[in-house]
């Protein structure tokens, strides 16, 4: 199945990368991104499943799609403001 | 930057020991708190402190006791990979940790701040330590 993800502005391979390197990408990515840009993390951790979601609601952005492909998932996150 | 995340208390951490797995474990959850928009303060003593010594800090620390030889390799290949100060690196990148030196202990080893690792931001006394320690301690 396909999900319709938006353009993304940048996607970022932490494939093989520890926790919490994933989120720590991801947040940099943000802090330095423009508001409205979607931002893709690729991550093989376990525990990016729960923190990025956990970090993206605590920090107020939007949370796009999470999409589980062989190995790894795809998180998709706008930055909201 | 963006604004402040809302209703968060902070993370103190008083680390005693200085074998890698507990400073890893300590580092996590300093970084998972400066993640999630916590004020994180560490304080060095003894061992820990030990580790945190300009020379020191990039040697294999060992495991604790019940790690076994077995666990004390796992704790070693996880390091080459990541190690704890790395950690503890990011997580001052991305959030508010401050790392502070017991003075106590630092007379104890006969050390200055210079033989710190710049990691480490202060040498401060316990009482400076528990005026900003807001909230429970978490001793490792």
């Amino acid at each position: 199945m396909t999900t319709e993800l938006p353009a993304i502005t940048k996607s970022i391979d932490a494939r093989g990368m520890a926790c919490p390197g994933p989120l720590m990408s991801l947040i940099g990515a943000i802090r330095a991104g423009a508001v409205g840009e979607a931002f893709e993390v690729l991550s093989s951790d376990a525990g990016s499943r729960t923190d990025i979601p956990a970090w993206v609601a605590k920090a107020k952005h939007e949370m796009v799609a999470v999409v589980d492909e062989q190995g790894y998932a795809r998180f998709v996150v706008r930055k909201a403001h | 930057m963006e604004p402040p995340m809302e209703g968060n208390d902070s993370l103190s951490l008083v680390l005693f020991s200085g074998t890698d797995d507990k400073l890893a474990a300590a580092a996590i959850l300093a970084a998972g708190a400066a993640m999630m928009g916590r004020r994180v303060n560490v304080f060095l003593q003894y061992w820990a402190l030990d580790s945190f010594r300009k020379e020191h800090i990039h040697r294999d620390h060992g495991a604790v006791p019940e790690a076994g030889a077995e666990g004390a390799r796992l704790v070693e290949r996880s390091e080459k990979k990541q190690s704890w100060s790395d950690v503890l690196i990011q997580a001052k990148d991305v959030g508010e940790v401050k790392i502070a030196a017991c003075a106590k202990s630092m007379e104890m080893f006969g050390i200055t701040k210079d033989d710190l690792d710049p990691i480490v931001d202060e040498v401060a006394g316990v009482a400076a330590f528990m005026a900003e320690a807001t909230g429970p301690i978490t001793f490792i």
